[in-house]
This record gives C-alpha cells, structure tokens and sequence, in this order.
C-alpha cells in the first residue's frame, strides 16, 4: 500500500504528544491486515456457504471444520501457520491467514442462515415468473439475505480488529506492536494508545458497515434489527 | 523439515514435561488461570443473566454490552496489567473474567427469555410456585444454551491466557514467549500445539458435558438448529485470541 512510508516511524519520549504518525501508522497497517483477512475470509466463506445451502446435507460437515477451526487458540495458529506452512513469521501472511480462519465460524453461518430465511413464498414467485434456480440465487435469494450476511461481517470485523494486535507477540500485528514494544520499553503511553485507536478503529469499521447494509438494501427500515 | 523433527523431540523428552517449568506443571497454572477466571464471571454472569432473562429488562443493554465487549482489545489490558502490575495473578484473573462474563450472561439471558411462554404458563398452571417455575423449568431448559456460553468462554480465556506470560506468570504462553526470544522453535511450536490440544479437549468434554445437561424431555428430538445452539460468536483474543 502506497498510504504508508517505507520506513515506520518510531515512538520518541514517553508521552503521546508527537507521536500522533506512529499511531497513525499502525493503525493503518491494522486496517490493512483486517481488510485482508475479511476478504480472505469472504472468498472462502461464500462457496462454502452457498455450498452448505445447496447441498444441506454438508451444511453440519462445513459448520463442523469451521467451528473446529475457531476453537484453536490464536497464538498458536499463528505460530503453526507460520512455521508448519512456510509463511514465515516475520510478515504479516501467517496473521491473516488466521484471522481469515477464524471469520469462516461466523461468516459461512450467518450467509447459510440468511438463505435459509428466505420464505418459500418469494422462492416460489421467482421460480414462478421464470427465474432459473442459479438466477433465482443470484437476484433474489442473496439480496434478500445480505441484511443476515452483514451482521456476521460485522461481528467478524470487530472481532478480526481486536484479534490482530495477537501479532503483536510476533513483533507485528498492527497496533498490537504498540502494546509489545510499549510493554518492552516501559512506555505506558504507547500501550493506552494501542488500545484506544484499536477501539476506535473497530467502532469506525462497525458504523461503516452499518451504512454499507443501508445502501445495500434500501428496502429494509434504518434501525434493522440485529440477528 | 528439521523445524519439524525438533518439535517432535521437544515433546517427546521427557525433561520437558517433568520439574517446575516443565509441561504439566505449566498446563497446571493455565488451568488453574482459566479455571479461576472462568469461575469468577460466572459467580457474576449467571445470576446477572438469570434475573434479566426471567425479567426481560435490560436485555438490549445486556446485548449491546456483550457487542461491545468484541471490540475491547483483550491483549493490550493484559500487557498494560503487566506493566502495572508485573507478576501479580490477580489483575490477570480479572482480565480475563472481563473476557469471560459477555457470552456466560447473554447465553444465560437468551437461554431463559427463549423458554416458550406456553411452557411457562403449563409450570403455572400445574400449581408451580413462581420460584419453583425458576429452579425446576427455566433453568434447565436454558441450561444448554448456558453451558454453550460457558463453554465459549472457557475456550477464549484459554486461548488469551497464554498472553498471562507477559505478565510474568507462568501458563503454557511461556513456552512461546521464552522461546519466541531465544529463538528456540521447537520451544515455540511444541507449546502452541500444547494449547491448541488443550482447548480442543477442553471443547470436547464441553460438547459431552452439554449432552448430558439437556433435558430429558428434550433429548430424543432433533438436535436444534444450529441457529438456536450456538452461541452468539465471540473473541477476543479469541476466537481464541
């Protein structure tokens, strides 16, 4: 990403007065790992799911693996992916692959989920007015499900931001680095700014998906209820 | 595949797993961590969850609350505890009960506001006193979806409290940390596997435990969807932080 500078600006004195771009920084490269892993995440979660709904019979398999997968403490599958699979520890690849994991659990569900609470009834029309079963899927099923689809992406994004700075034990991790160097430098500051951009970060992520589902399906009221 | 090879023989030597900083005694104190947190939100989570599932008040803010607590930073307050106040347990504990109270309450919430109302009215009905309806019909018939809660955070209290290595304490996180520093990584990897089977026994004997604890009257039917059974999603270092 071009956002950032080669080189990461360090943290200087012990207080948070100037050093406004260090935060900014890692909180950049936070989002960043996120956004990677969400979308690694979707684009394995979506088959799946729509395989799950297809075929209901894996629907329990998937659910299982992804569920099994989620049980595994962070830490160590992080170390395990960047040691047993090549990824090396010293990048980011083992960290989003992870985090990626881990949104399966939630994301595969709350998509089978949706498409299930599609009535019947609004399948039947589409089928009745002609829609092929795969663009009855395409234009009615999916749309219909996307406000179910959202709030799993909510609950992984959240999740996936409080979840990076795990990396930090690696010395990376966005703004979880914040919290292992402060940690090692004695600098109290540093961790409390981790902590209150990493929040921040999670907030901001969370309203703007609210307002994504909201241009996404202008039919449903503002204040939809959460699943 | 050396890194491999190392690791199996890091497990499999016995001097590793014996004496003070070996294995056992390391699971010994992350049970011991877990256990205690996990105890501690409950002692707070389930009467909290009860009264507002049976009184249907504040079950929004109950919600909310557990929403929220996703976006709190788990590993950062345990450094930042750390730092404050190395290598006491204490402070760590609380921690990670923050972590665990969210799924025990709104699991125990949802769980007891989600008995059919029918259901209630029959308790009633048979002459069942408002406590009796309390004790002998709502709480069991929640008691899956409690156990699903506790179980969830057992898991995530598990996982987090490797980071209790940071703050000087003992716990499985030792062995990644420690050799995380001096570059031992069969030190590294063997511990991560150590925890990664401790959570996954530990999900097993939940999945059992839950079997056991749903009602009678309740067990021949289908399992519930999956919908209903599984907790609403959460981390922390957890998914497993």
């Amino acid at each position: 990403m071009h956002v950032l500078a080669a080189r990461p600006p360090s943290w200087s004195g012990f207080g948070i007065h100037g050093n406004w771009d260090v935060v900014w920084y890692y909180t950049v490269v936070h989002l960043r790992i996120t956004a990677l892993a969400l979308a690694l995440g979707a684009a394995v979660a979506f088959p799946l799911g729509l395989a799950g709904y297809r075929w209901r019979r894996t629907y329990p398999g998937i659910l299982g693996v992804t569920n099994v997968l989620y049980t595994i403490p962070s830490l160590s599958l992080l170390v395990l992916l960047g040691l047993g699979f090549g990824l090396g520890l010293l990048n980011d690849r083992p960290l989003i692959v992870a985090l990626a994991i881990y949104t399966l659990a939630i994301l595969v569900r709350n998509l089978v989920e949706g498409l299930r609470g599609v009535p019947d009834s609004v399948k039947d029309a589409a089928a009745g007015v002609g829609y092929t079963p795969r663009r009855s899927l395409l234009a009615i099923e999916l749309p219909l499900a996307v406000p179910a689809i959202m709030a799993g992406f909510r609950v992984a994004a959240v999740s996936t931001i409080s979840l990076v700075s795990v990396g930090g034990v690696l010395g990376r991790g966005g703004l979880g680095f914040l919290f292992f160097e402060g940690f090692r430098r004695n600098r109290t500051s540093e961790i409390i700014a981790g902590i209150v951009a990493s929040v921040l970060l999670a907030v901001v992520v969370d309203i703007a998906l609210v307002l994504t589902r909201r241009v996404l399906t202008p039919w449903t009221p503002a204040r939809a209820a959460r699943r | 595949m050396s890194t491999f090879g190392d690791t199996i023989g890091w497990l499999t030597t016995a001097e590793n797993w014996w004496g003070p900083t070996g294995i056992l005694q390391r699971i010994e104190e992350h049970l011991q961590y877990s256990l205690l947190a996990v105890g501690l939100a409950a002692i707070i989570a389930l009467p909290v969850g009860l009264v507002i599932g049976h009184t249907g008040r504040f079950e929004h803010g109950a919600l909310g609350l557990s929403g929220a607590a996703r976006a709190i930073p788990t590993l950062g307050l345990l450094v930042l505890l750390g730092r404050w106040y190395p290598v006491q347990v204490g402070p760590v504990i609380i921690v990670l009960a923050v972590l665990a109270i969210p799924p025990i309450l709104a699991n125990t919430a949802a769980g007891i506001s989600g008995v059919d109302p029918a259901v209630r009215d029959a308790a009633q009905g048979m002459g069942m006193t408002p406590t009796q309806v309390l004790t002998r019909v709502e709480v069991p018939l929640a008691a899956p979806l409690t156990l699903a809660g506790i179980r969830s955070a057992l898991l995530q209290v598990i996982a987090t409290a490797t980071i209790a290595a940071f703050a000087g304490l003992g716990g499985l996180g030792r062995f990644i940390i420690d050799g995380f520093a001096v570059r031992d990584e069969a030190r590294v990897y063997g511990g991560s596997i150590v925890v990664a089977v401790l959570a996954l026994v530990g999900e097993g004997l939940f999945v059992l435990a839950q079997r056991s604890a749903r009602p009678a009257g309740l067990r021949r039917r289908r399992a519930p969807s999956p919908a209903v059974t599984v907790p609403i999603p959460h981390t922390a270092g957890g998914v497993s932080t």
